[in-house]
Formats: C-alpha cells, structure tokens, sequence
C-alpha cells in the first residue's frame, strides 16, 4: 500500500494494482483510481502548472469540474489528447500522462518567472500592453503571445482513432447518476417508455460514491447503489450510460453526449470506436447535474495541497487516499465540518478548522470536540507557506489582530455550493437568485425540462431522492419516502471579500484558477469601468478557461457585485454555452472525417482525368481539372501549350460541372423573363442566348447560356458554384412571388455530362459521330441548338463559344460521357487534340473578355458596370432587379466599370487583386481607382493581359494608370477587355 | 437543433432539412407599382426589416424534403415556433396567434 492509501477505504480494488507513468516516472494506483487519485496515494500533490504565471498547482477538485490539474495523455502519434483533467481520467496498465504547460520539468519551470513578474500581468495585460511601437509586432509581442498562448501541446498529426455518431430519440433523458438522478430513473423506469440515464463518471451514484457511512432506509449507500442498478439494468427500456457526458443542450429537447468508449483501456486499438457522439431527441428532460463545492478566495489559496473540502472527502471515501497527514479546514460553510470529520476518523489530524462565521451549530461543534478538533471562529487565512506543497498557513483574528501560523501539509477550504445549471441555461431555462443558499437557482423552464436534487437546491441525500422520484413518475404516482441517516446540509454565508491584514494589492487571492484570474484583477476591472459581468468577464477571462468557471463564476460575482455596488440578482450571471466540459474535434466530426469531411463531387469523366495526370482544383464542391502537365512541365508551360494547342487546332474540355436546370411549363418564357435581364419571348425553339441574372438589388447574380429546347421547355445552365443557389432563388420566386405561372424546376446538373470542343478543327472532329443534325455552319449557325445522336447516344448539341473559337458543347447522359470523351481523344489524334483544364479556360475566356461571376464582379456590379447593357432588355416592363438598376446610385456616374489593362512591359504579369491609382507618388492613403480582377499571360498574344474594375473605366480608354507593387509601380494602359480576335471571326472558320 | 412542423408535409422534422429564407409577408411590387416608387420606398421594400424582438413571421424552406417554401411564427426570445402555415395563406393576426401558442401549452401540459 501506497503511504497515502488508507486501509479499508474507498471502493478501488485493491487487488489490482496498475502501474501508470506521468512525467516519466512509474506509479502504480488500483483499478478505480483516476490518475489523481494514484497520484496523491503517493504523496503526489504537484500535477500542473497555472497558465499565466506558471504557478505550482495541484488538484482543486474530484471530479470533472477541476482547473489546475490538467494533463496530457500520450498514446503515441497522433494520438496526444492534452487538456485532460487528471481528476477524471482513469487509470489504466502503461497510461503514459504528461504534465503541461512547463518547461523543461514541473518541480523547476522557466515560465514561472511571469509570477515573479505578476505586478505586470493585471487585469487587460494584453490589451494594455502590446499597442505599440507598431514595429514590436512581428519580432517581440507576437512570438511572446505565441509561446505564452494555448494550453498543451498541439497535435502533430492526424488523429488516427475512428469516432461515431448516432442519433437517438427518448421518452426520458436523465442526466446525471447521483442519487438524484437514480430515484428519478427507478421511478421513469416503471412507464416502459424509454428511459436513458447518463453519467460522466465510470460508476454511477455520485456523492453517494464519496460517503460511504451514508444508509439510505437503513441500508448502506452502496448496497442502495447496487439494487437500484440490478433493477435499471434489467429494465428493457432503460439504457444506462457511464463515461458519457451531455455536453449541450439545444433547442426542443436535442441533446449530445459525447461517450468515451476507450479513454480507460490500455491498448486501445487504432481502427476500435474511441468515442461517440449521441444526439439524442427527448420527450422530456430530467436535469440531476448535481452542485459544485466553491473555493474560498484568499492569499494564497492556489498553493497544492489546498483543496475543496469536498474533493478531500471523495479522495477518501471513493479512493481511499488521504490528501495529508495534517489538515486545517477553512470554511464559510457547515459542509466542511463533515468533511472534517470523514477525514478524522480516518486518522488524519485535522490541526483546526478555521471558520470565517461567529456562530457555529452546536451539533458541528460537539461533533468537532468529540474528535478532538479545535474550531476557530470568527478568523480567516491570510497567507499559506510553502512552494511546491503547502507547509503551513497562517490565521488571522481580524477582531483581535492576532496571527497564528499552524503547519499543515492541506488545506480544506468550503465557500458553500453552487448549483450546476449548465444544461438548464443552455435550454435557455430562466434563474433566480437565491439569497438564503448565495445561488442561482432554476426558475421557469423554457424545455419540456426539469431540475432535480443539488442542482435545483434540494440539498442532502433525502432531498434529492425524493425530488428525482418525483420527477421521475409519468403521472404522480404517489410519494416515496426514502430516510438516511445523513447529518443536516446545513447553511453558509456569502463571501465577498475575506478580511486579511495584508494589502489587497500584495495577495494572491485567486478567483479562476485555470486563467489565473485574482480578486485584484476583477476589482481593477471594475475600477476601470467594467460594470457589466459579461464585460468584467472578457476583460479580466474569468470563467473563459476549458474549465468554463463551474467553480469561479459565482466567486466572481460576488467580488465585482460589491465591488460595482449592486446586489448580485441585479448584477446578472454571466451565460453558460455548450460544451460542458471540452470536447474532442474527433467527437464532434464522428464519420465525417478526412473524404467524407466534404463532399467532393466528380464528374464522370474524371476519372480519365485523373488517369491521365491532371492535376485537380476545388470548385465549390467539385473537384475539376485544372491543367494537364505533361513530363517536366510546371503549371505555366502546361497552360501555355493548352491554349496554342486549342486556338491552333483542337482543345476539348470537362463542362459537365456546369449547373443546369431544366425550366418547363406553359409558362416557362413568361418565368424566364422575369429571373433573367435578357428577353426570352422571341427567342426561337433551337436557338440558345447568353443569359443574365440579377437578384433583386440589381447586381449580377449569375449567368450561362440558355437553350430554348421548346415552346415550354429551358435548358438553363448556370455557373458551377452558382448552381444551387441559382436554383433555390429560382424556386423561391416561382413559389412566393410568381405562383400564379404554371412552371416546374428541376436541376439536371449530374444528369448531363458535357463536353466542350473548342478550336478550328472542332467541327472535323464531331462529324462522324453525330447523326440527325447537320453541322453545316448554315444549318446550325453560332448560338443554335440541336437534338440528335452522337456515337448512337442522344444529345443535345450547343454550338457555343466560351473561347472565341469556333465551338460546341456536347451534352450527352451522364453515364455516356467518359465512353464519349475516349472516342473524341482518339479520333482527335489526328488534330492533336489537347484536354485542357480550368485554368487554359480562364485564360482564353479572359482573351475574349467574357466574365467570370464572382471575381471579374463581386456582388456590387451590374450589367452596365460590367459593359454587358446589351444584355439587359429595355421593353421588359418587370424582371427580378429591374427596379433597383433604376436607383440614383446605380445609374450615377463615377462607378467602376470593367476594362482591359495592358502593362507597359508585355512581361509583367499583374497580381490579381492589385490596387490601381492615377499617380503612384502620391501621398498614402492613396486614392484608390480599382482593382485587377483577372491577369494571365496569354500566349497566342505574346504578352499579359488583365482585366479591371476601375473608377469611370469606360472614359479612361488609353488613358495610363499605375499598379503599386512593394517594389514598383507598374505603368498601364486602358483597353477595351478583348484582347483576341476582337471581330470574332474564329467563330466561323468553316 | 429546432424541430419544425411543414405545413406541406404536415409532419414535424428536423431543422437539418430546413433552411430559414427570411422575413415573412414582404410583398414585392408588381411592374405597374415599381415604376412609380421613389428610391426611398423601393429601398425599404428592399432592405428594412422588422427586426422583431418577439413573435416574427418568417419564412423557411424545407428544401431537404418537400421543396416548399412556408410561413412561420417564430419567437425570437424564446426561439420557440408558435405556428407554421402554407405560403400564399394570410399574415396571421395576434389573436391567432395567442390560439396556436395556448394550443401548444396545452399540448404539451398533455405530455
């Protein structure tokens, strides 16, 4: 046995013992042990070190509500899980755990010198200090901010363990296996309606597990414990779930628990489920979250060894660890003295107990005199002694002024309990402020939820065994009566400011242990003019650690409530937000991970692509061809040759990731004049035109060709990104604003695959393959449609041009268009045909000054700024944004307008995105006319090109503007933004 | 994560298949009224919403299921969903409202 471990203690099993390592060195605990437990059997009290001065730290607490000892587990690459609380990570055979935040070692760390230092980190350190010089920036407050910031270390690489998800539904979700939350699913259980209970813990029964001379109807807690489970376990509609915590509570009963299915196994495997996400949809929700014992703010209360009086009692009664051999008790409640008295008949000395209040209930002063316990009232700590482990501390009699330093190797402290509302707040349940308990409390539920035991201020064991069995019946059922033999709750007082001789500016009297947030730090908040408890909280951080305040925030109020100098209900609590204790990404992702993160949709050709060495870029969910590289090519030489290739000969590309929907109804032209800016009307079945679409600000939206396949059939095809939102601006006009037109809307995206065929032998290539259509450029001019047969499949044949060249666009069934594409390369071998990619599209689109929606415009470009009125028809008496191209701003002059650019030197090829002035030198800020917003180098042309969107551009034909770059001016002149074949004569090589 | 009630569908699913589409009851100007609005009244059409702290008729699409659009009463408070109704059917009046909010009280006292 370990020297801390007390003999016939806790519920370890002592049989099993497990050897662990933290720091390097081997422990050995026993099976039940949490790493903090095993660590404090050894006398071990030193686990981690503070954020922002590094002070020594060992536990606060037992449970998953602690801030100091937070650990690493290392389970190889990968595989570090940092920020894990040592109060609830179970032990297991070679858990290899870490300390944080340290450096090189625990006992001695180089950090610790900001405690030195603390004069300097008050209150809005960061804020206050790291404002200038400008030039500190870079070399000495951001890498200072850097090393400082974050808790843990980072992952270094993928995460290779397997997390799930499920949903779930329930009649009954309780949370929480106290006593509380038991009775109240013994009594659910009776309905035969589904019941889940869960718990964080490994074993359920809560405070019962930490006191284990509690009898419940004359029974031992822990024989209680075990009936009530036998009963739960065999029950078919209850699920009882351990390791699991309810992280958030959201709208309508939707509440996620994150399962730890692995986190206590050794040799968990890589490929095994480590954790699941459960959503789980609620009939009704049971809250039996407990409450959390509240540190006493005074000098020196982060020492280790000074501890909640709770946790002391847990070590004891759960794990069987003493936390000391000498302890001093300080409290402002009478819950400590029972936590006294464990420990005392445990044979650990308590050396006093310390109680901030006059007047003590004689049952706790009989109690401590039977032991032999010296209570001293009336008297708080002042200071504690010792570095790496409390030493001893000092009490201070303000009345008489007489201090006493007692040594002490822990120290118990008690401020009262704070309700856990957590969940509560996060289903937006209202609170009250409790003035008897110096708590919140639940009020009107905004769930189908309710509150039971500590959590809703039923204190003791009885209490909230009744409260959860009442909660528990579907109809009130009758009562039960449950009796223990538990001694009175008792009562506490509200500490807002504990006396002490020493000056307030010289204490160490921390609030939030895990920010490292003082009592000084939220007075000088509100000296500052922090009134607001939300404000007081980002300023000073409290609360904002991964420990999200459980045992800081009402600490807090109180300090800044008396500090602002109104009472705390009007002060206000600061909201809770999910996740209740940190949760893994992993969680969070489940299944979602690495392919299946995003979608990524392919087209049917694209696996021909990838066969044949393209090389991919994202376009909204697709993944598209961006160029094809042949041996020893970089991205220029392979565009470059793209581009010869097509306007030589013969180019063909991948356009299957077009949107198109399928507009079709009586009303279909009636329909499209109103999305689009063009007329419709008159356009003949068999003939195509560019289309232009505005939302109703008048600003380009989108655009594509469109088909007119019949009098009450479109084929319209939007942008590849465009396609969904297009459709659901289609789709919500056609139902709220249109109703009356008689017109059905369907994407037809993946059923088409299409193929574009660019360049002067496009037309030699198709015509043996297509039947039913004559290709002659007399019969089926530029800007036609047909139907008919390529390669024996059906088509619907585009003779279109996004290229200059003369060009179609072959739409055939999806399934056909990788069998069609081989057939195209093959029979192109003649014309060395060239596959090219999205960036050769850009780049010759570009020559011909065609658009791209969403980076020639931006959301603030109409058709006239973009030099596209010839799209926008006059005689339409409405369409969707015609009014709005009528508003002042919109027809003003002096807007930005779409032009060409072109460098004075043929080789300077402009950044896209570059600011564009009249007059380089002038003073900065300069006045800025525009910016670049496409630039390739074109290599038919021999030089760059570029397009821009500048100040009254359309009057600046010729004119020489400058492009500033961080080493030069580029000089540049205005131009009409077609650069190639500005007449158009490609189009009808025949 | 809401559970919405599709008045198309006439069945409550979760808000996963639904996307929110705005404001409610916003009339667009048909081609005779446009032309004679000042910019000031085409821009309130536009741009100025109601913005309500309480009971807000909104719109939503059930775009994962049925592909409607609908009308909602939503409580931006509470962010509770009083009622739904189908597009097309009139702005709900307040005494409507206070019938399917004591309605759903009720039914849920049921439960």
């Amino acid at each position: 046995m370990s020297a801390f471990r007390k003999a016939g203690r806790g519920i370890v099993d002592s049989a099993k013992a497990i050897n662990f390592t933290f720091d390097g060195k081997t422990y050995q605990g026993f099976e039940g042990d949490t790493v903090a437990s095993a660590l404090l059997a050894s006398g071990n009290h030193l686990m981690g070190r503070s954020f922002k001065y590094h002070r020594p730290r060992g536990v606060l607490g037992a449970g998953s509500e602690e801030p100091n000892a937070l650990i690493a587990i290392d389970r190889g690459t990968g595989r570090v899980t940092p920020n894990v609380r040592a109060t609830t990570q179970e032990i297991y055979e070679g858990l290899n755990a870490e300390s944080q935040n340290r450096s090189p070692n625990l006992k001695f760390d180089m950090g610790a010198f900001n405690n030195a230092f603390s004069i300097f980190f008050p209150a809005g350190f960061y804020n206050k200090t790291f404002l200038w010089p400008k030039s500190f920036w870079d070399k000495v407050y951001e890498p200072f901010i850097r090393n400082m910031a974050g808790l843990g270390p980072a992952p270094t690489a993928d995460d290779p363990d397997v997390y799930a998800s499920s949903y779930g539904h329930c009649e009954t979700l309780i949370i929480g296996g106290g006593p509380a939350g038991l009775a109240a699913a013994l009594a659910a259980a009776k309905s035969g309606e589904p019941v889940i209970l869960v718990d964080e813990n490994p074993q359920l029964g809560g405070s019962l597990l930490t006191t284990p001379t509690i009898e419940i109807n004359g029974k031992p807690a822990r024989d209680w414990i075990a009936k009530s489970l036998k009963i739960l376990s065999k029950a078919e509609n209850v699920t009882l779930m351990t390791r699991t915590t309810a992280t958030g509570y959201y709208h309508d009963n939707f509440v996620a628990l994150v399962e730890r299915i692995t986190h206590h196994v050794p040799n968990a495997k890589i490929g095994k489920v480590r954790e699941e996400l459960h959503r789980i949809r609620a009939k009704r929700v049971i809250l039996a979250q407990g409450a959390i014992e509240r540190p006493l703010v005074f000098n020196g209360n982060d020492r280790p060894g000074v501890m909640l009086a709770s946790a002391a009692q847990a070590y004891l009664g759960q794990y069987g660890v003493a936390v000391g051999n000498e302890a001093v008790v300080f409290t402002s409640h009478d819950t400590a003295y029972q936590a006294a008295f464990d420990l005392a008949d445990a044979n650990i000395r308590i050396a006093a107990i310390i109680d901030v209040r006059d007047e003590v209930q004689n049952d706790l002063t009989e109690g401590a005199t039977q032991r032999g316990i010296k209570i001293i009232r009336s008297a708080v700590i002042s200071k504690t002694f010792g570095t790496l482990r409390i030493k001893a501390c000092e009490i201070y009699e303000p009345e008489t002024g007489i201090k006493t330093k007692i040594r002490c190797d822990a120290l118990l402290m008690s401020g009262g309990w704070t309700p856990s509302l957590h969940l509560w707040s996060h289903s937006k349940g209202g609170i009250k402020w409790d003035a008897d308990i110096a708590a919140y409390l639940p009020d009107v539920a905004n769930e189908n939820a309710v509150c039971v035991g500590a959590c809703n201020g039923d204190f003791g064991i009885a209490a909230a065994l009744s409260a959860g069995h009442k909660a528990g019946q579907k109809t009130g059922g009758g009562r039960k009566v449950y009796k223990t033999n538990e001694a009175d709750f008792g009562t506490g007082v509200v500490n807002n400011g504990l006396p002490n001789y020493i000056d307030t500016a010289k204490q160490k009297a921390f609030v939030d242990f895990q920010n490292d947030v003082t009592e000084k730090d939220i007075k000088l908040a509100v000296l500052e003019g922090f009134k607001s408890i939300e404000h007081v909280k980002r300023y000073t951080t409290n609360g904002m650690a991964t420990d999200q305040g459980k045992t800081s925030n009402l600490n807090a109020l109180e300090i800044a409530s008396k500090a602002v100098g109104k009472p705390i209900e009007k002060v206000g609590l600061t909201t809770f937000r999910p996740p209740y204790t940190p949760t893994t990404f992993g969680a969070l992702t489940g299944y979602r991970d690495a392919e299946l993160f995003d979608p990524t949709r392919k087209t049917s050709i694209d696996p021909w692509a990838e066969a044949n060495g393209a090389v991919f870029e994202p376009v909204a969910h697709w993944r598209r061809a961006w160029y094809f590289p042949k041996a020893g090519e970089d991205m220029h030489a392979a565009v470059s040759r793209e581009c010869k290739a097509t306007r030589d000969s013969l180019g063909i590309f991948d356009a299957s990731t077009l949107g198109k929907i399928e507009v079709v109804g009586p009303d279909a032209a009636k329909f499209m004049n109103l999305m689009y800016t063009n007329p419709w009307s008159a356009l003949p079945v068999g003939g195509c035109r560019y289309g232009l679409m505005c939302r109703e600000d008048g600003y380009i939206y989108d655009d594509g060709v469109v088909g007119r396949m019949a009098e009450d059939r479109f084929h319209v095809t939007t942008t590849t990104g465009g396609a969904p939102r297009v459709y659901r601006h289609m789709e919500d006009y056609l139902q709220t604003e249109f109703p009356h037109l008689d017109v059905w809307l369907t994407s037809t995206t993946e059923q088409w695959a299409t193929i574009a065929i660019n360049g002067p032998n496009a037309r030699k290539l198709i015509e043996p393959f297509v039947e039913g259509i004559d290709l002659s450029p007399e019969a089926f001019p530029h800007m036609k449609l047909r139907e008919g047969k390529i390669c024996g499949v059906p088509t619907r044949l585009f003779r279109v041009s996004f290229t200059g060249e003369l060009g179609f666009e072959i739409n055939v069934p999806s399934h056909y268009g990788r069998a069609l594409w081989e057939t195209l390369m093959e029979a192109g071998k003649q014309y060395e045909i060239c596959p090219y990619g999205t960036e050769t599209m850009h780049v010759l689109r570009a020559e011909k000054g065609f658009i791209i929606v969403g980076q020639d415009t931006d959301g603030t470009v109409t058709a006239h700024d973009a030099g596209m009125s010839w799209a926008v028809s006059k005689k339409k008496k409405d369409f969707v944004g015609k009014r709005s191209l009528a508003r002042t701003d919109l027809t003003a002059n002096g807007r930005k307008h779409l032009v060409g650019l072109l460098t004075e030197d043929p080789n300077i090829v402009l950044e896209e995105g570059a600011q564009i002035v009249t007059d380089p030198n002038q003073p900065i800020p300069m006045d800025m006319l525009g910016h670049v917003t496409s630039s390739y180098w074109s290599e038919p042309l021999g030089r760059s090109i570029a397009m821009a969107m500048v100040r009254d551009g359309f009057n600046r034909m010729d004119e020489t503007l400058h492009v500033p770059m961080p080493n030069m001016a580029h000089k540049v002149k205005v131009v009409k933004p077609v650069f190639y074949d500005p007449k158009g004569e490609k189009l009808n090589v025949v | 994560m809401f559970e919405i009630h599709c008045p198309y569908c006439n069945e409550k699913r979760a808000e996963i298949e639904f996307s929110y589409a705005g404001e409610a009851h916003i009339v667009r100007p048909n081609a005779k009224q446009q032309p004679v609005m000042s910019d000031e009244d085409w821009s309130r059409y536009m741009f100025i919403r109601d913005n309500i702290r309480g009971e807000h008729a909104e719109r939503w699409w059930h775009n994962a299921g049925c592909n409607m659009f609908f009308n909602a009463i939503r409580n931006t408070v509470t962010d509770k969903f009083v009622m739904t109704y189908k597009m097309g059917s009139p702005r709900r009046t307040a005494k409507q409202i206070d019938v399917a909010r004591e309605t759903n009280t009720a039914d849920k006292a049921k439960t």
